[in-house]
């Protein structure tokens, strides 16, 4: 494949090796040569990761750049190589533009908004150039990721028409607004249904309510301050993304986290996954109104995360990765209540497995129910338990081995898949996924490596490198980019998470069901807000 | 069906027994940030080692700010010999925004010496505790939260915490509630729905500001896209510190907004703290 891709981008410019050595990075000539690049990228096997805007007014001469990365998809067989596709692009000061590829490729499309709102890339021939993550109100022209912007100001929100939300019009067509604030105790989102009687023609969700400002918060800050901003980006994602800036960092610093930190990593990984599995399953639970399976799942949920308060002193698995390592060691005595409660935990969840499938009231409501074609979910880019539940065999932990998935002793990880698409597969996915989180567990305990925890890194990073890392994280692969500015600071910081990726697939999935059924499908994709919105 | 009852009876009550008895807190739990009294002043770590800026240091006084505290631990860590600590307490909710400021000044010598905090007032609690009883009926309000305090609140409702024993629950509209829990700092895009939320709970009604988002802006700080806090927007009546805080921290902050439990009062000692029985 890396043959291939060298051979076909040639012509488009200069290729060079990274930002890790295994990867591709190749600096087009032209902004206009972007869509044929990239499609030739797709023709390969590849899909759109992550797209990363910089900044570089600082750099004489240059201005806005874009960086396409692209990676193997779940069109492809496995094994995938361990690579990265970096396209990469100066636009012209004077008008910063670049032809889109939302067209041809869709994940693309939420990228190249955002981009457009936080920088003022122009994105000429967008199918969708609404506003997605500034609001109704914000002073047009002001873009807060250039640098010239002060992240301390507080432009004035001006008068605005009402958002153009997507409308179907005909007879019998209803619109059903509902949110930012929702009737349970969930993230803030605003979904705009319509509907024929029950039957959903067409959601257009709206997000970024919960935009804080967060990779603007990071510019300028040490790489160890920045850390404690990434593990806050989300709650029930703390440590894949904390652990993922921690990556990149190591990465751009040359530092290897020592073996015994890298298993702890991965414990701490996989009961991150496991306490979000077991909690979702009760979820749907919840959305399928089969209140048994709710308590089970929640108190499940909540012994786990008190064993993550015992391993960390958070129950979020909050402070226990660092730049470096890890700042906290697994006892012998720690190492016997997590074998403990993966031996409850397994039990407890064979048996609520058991009942659901027993259960054909609950049966009736998951099968069939919010369903994702595998094509939609290649051509989004979809990630995680809802790209594997539509027959697409990727994992970040398998395709880009980071922690103790890689190197001597790696603990390869069995990626589970299903092909219906549906609620239940989701379910089933999840199911699998965590018996095999406790397995990787267990494994990992009896045999951990002795050694240090933590490795020393550099007071501050080399200047100007890049670093570029994929975690799965519970809800897919989480991609995190990272660059150093020229006192080795954060320059900038872009975190595409998982969840940002699936939310275009959750609309899709709504599509196949009634309204009433939206808590249901949208619990089974149970993606997160704030990571999104960041 | 049969067999779920049976497994149900098995299992026993999970159920913890706070607040009549104490939060269980494992060894690794890191608490509030204290400087230990008689501490020499220039041990004390500088201002810039807290990720979310809660340390004032300068001119002979030294503060932290519980309120904007994430409860990393990382000012503890550089303070080798122990001249801040970590507490043990989750009873750290407060009436009044000041009282979490924990502050110290140089004494004789250079050393420590706790400043008096601002007594709680209790007026506005007495009155709310009047109109709307013990039990209390909330709106979760999510102004922009990360999620970990969200998840805190439904955890409230799992058998372990179950809330509800206590008369305290969570409605699907504002016109339902006695109040608001409000979760994070208030983005701009969330602005216009949390003032309309406020609007639609029935007076007298309450703010409950949970986390430190909520009640400083937190590791978000004030910004182009964050108010800085709950109070920014609403009368907050509690705040309560943590990141997020623990559930029973949550309980507490809850139960000390109707007056059915006083509030703890915070000095920079390293004495244990006595636990005062619950009012209820």
């Amino acid at each position: 494949m890396l043959a291939a891709v060298k051979e076909k981008l040639a012509r488009r410019g200069a290729i060079e090796p990274g930002p890790r050595p295994c990867d591709l990075t190749v600096r087009l000539e032209r902004a206009e040569d972007v869509p044929a690049a990239a499609a030739e990228l797709t023709a390969l096997g590849l899909g759109l990761a992550t797209l990363a805007a910089t900044d570089d007014e600082a750099n004489a001469g240059r201005d806005l750049e874009v960086r396409y990365v692209f990676e193997p998809t779940g069109g492809v067989a496995p094994p995938l190589p361990d690579l990265f596709v970096t396209l990469e692009v100066s636009l012209d000061p004077a008008r910063p533009a670049v032809p889109s590829i939302s067209d041809r490729i869709p994940a693309a499309s939420w990228h190249e908004r955002e981009a457009h709102d936080l920088f003022g890339i122009v994105f000429d021939g967008h199918p969708d150039p609404r506003p997605l993550v500034v609001h109704d109100g914000w002073p047009e022209g002001l873009h807060p990721l250039r640098k010239r912007f002060d992240a301390a100001s507080r432009p004035p929100v001006l008068p605005a028409e009402e958002f153009p939300h997507l409308a179907v019009e005909g007879e019998g067509v209803f619109e059903v607004p509902v949110g930012p604030i929702h009737a349970g105790i969930i993230e803030p989102g605003h979904f705009r249904f319509s509907t024929v009687g029950e039957s959903v023609l067409n959601l257009d969700a709206r997000l970024f309510y919960t935009h804080r400002g967060l990779e603007k918060r990071m510019e300028g800050l040490s790489f160890e301050d920045a850390f404690f901003v990434a593990e806050r980006m989300c709650g029930v994602c703390s440590l894949s993304h904390g652990l993922g800036f921690c990556e990149v960092s190591e990465q751009i610093a040359g530092i290897v986290a020592p073996a015994r930190a890298r298993a702890l990593r991965t414990i701490a990984l996989e009961l991150e996954r496991l306490y979000n599995h077991v909690g979702d399953v009760g979820n749907v639970a919840a959305g399928a109104s089969y209140h048994y399976g709710t308590s089970a799942g929640l108190r499940m949920k909540e012994a786990l995360q008190q064993l993550n308060e015992q391993v960390a002193g958070h129950r979020f698995l909050r402070g226990l990765v660092a730049p470096g390592g890890v700042r906290q060691d697994v006892t012998a005595d720690l190492g016997r209540s997590i074998e403990a409660a993966m031996a409850t935990t397994s039990e407890a969840l064979e048996s609520l497995v058991q009942r659901i499938e027993n259960n054909p009231t609950v049966l009736d409501r998951l099968d069939g129910t919010g369903l994702l074609s595998q094509k939609d979910a290649v051509a989004l880019g979809v990630t995680g338990v809802a790209a594997r539940a539509s027959g697409v065999d990727r994992d970040a932990r398998r395709d880009h081995p980071h922690a103790a998935y890689a190197g001597e002793g790696a603990q390869r990880p069995s990626v589970p898949t299903e092909t219906d698409g549906d609620v239940h597969a989701r379910v089933m996915v999840r199911v699998a996924e965590a018996r095999e989180s406790m397995r990787i567990v267990r494994a990992l305990l009896g045999s951990l490596p002795a050694g240090p925890i933590l490795a020393a890194m550099p007071e501050a990073l080399p200047p100007w490198k890049i670093g570029l890392a994929s975690i799965e994280s519970p809800r897919g692969a989480a991609i995190h980019w990272l660059r150093s500015d020229a006192t080795g600071r954060v320059d900038r910081y872009h975190l595409r998470s998982a969840s940002f990726a699936n939310w275009p697939a959750v609309a899709i999935a709504a599509q196949s069901s009634i309204i009433p059924d939206f808590p249901l499908v949208n619990k089974s994709f149970e993606l997160c807000y704030s990571c999104t919105d960041r | 069906m049969l067999t779920a009852i049976l497994r149900s009876l098995r299992t026993g009550i999970v159920t913890i027994s706070y607040p009549d008895g104490p939060a269980r807190i494992p060894e690794r739990f890191r608490g509030a940030p204290r400087v230990r009294p008689g501490s020499p002043m220039e041990a004390l770590p500088p201002a810039s080692t807290c990720p979310s800026g809660a340390i004032a240091a300068g001119e002979g006084r030294y503060a932290i700010d519980l309120g904007r505290c994430v409860f990393c631990g990382r000012c503890a860590e550089a303070s080798p010999d122990g001249a801040i600590e970590l507490g043990r307490e989750v009873e750290l909710a407060s009436r009044s925004r000041g009282s979490l400021v924990v502050e110290v000044a140089s004494g004789p010598g250079g050393f420590a010496v706790p400043v008096p905090a601002a007594p709680p007032q209790g007026g506005a609690a007495e009155r709310i505790r009047r109109t709307l009883g013990r039990s209390l009926h909330l709106r979760h309000l999510d102004s922009g939260s990360c999620n970990a305090c969200d998840w805190e609140l439904t955890a409230l409702l799992n058998p372990v915490y179950d809330v509800r024993r206590l008369g305290i629950d969570f409605v699907a509209s504002p016109r339902h509630a006695d109040g608001v829990i409000v979760t994070g700092p208030v983005t701009r895009n969330l602005e216009p729905a949390v003032r309309r939320t406020w609007e639609a709970v029935p007076e007298p009604r309450i703010a409950i500001a949970v986390g430190a988002c909520a009640t400083s802006g937190g590791i978000a700080g004030r910004s182009y896209a964050s108010a800085g806090g709950a109070g920014e927007v609403l009368p907050v009546d509690v705040f309560i510190p943590g990141c997020p805080p623990r559930p029973e921290a949550i309980i507490f902050g809850i139960l000390l907004a109707v007056g059915r439990m006083d509030e703890r009062r915070r000095v920079s000692s390293a004495t244990g703290m006595s636990r005062p029985p619950a009012l209820t």
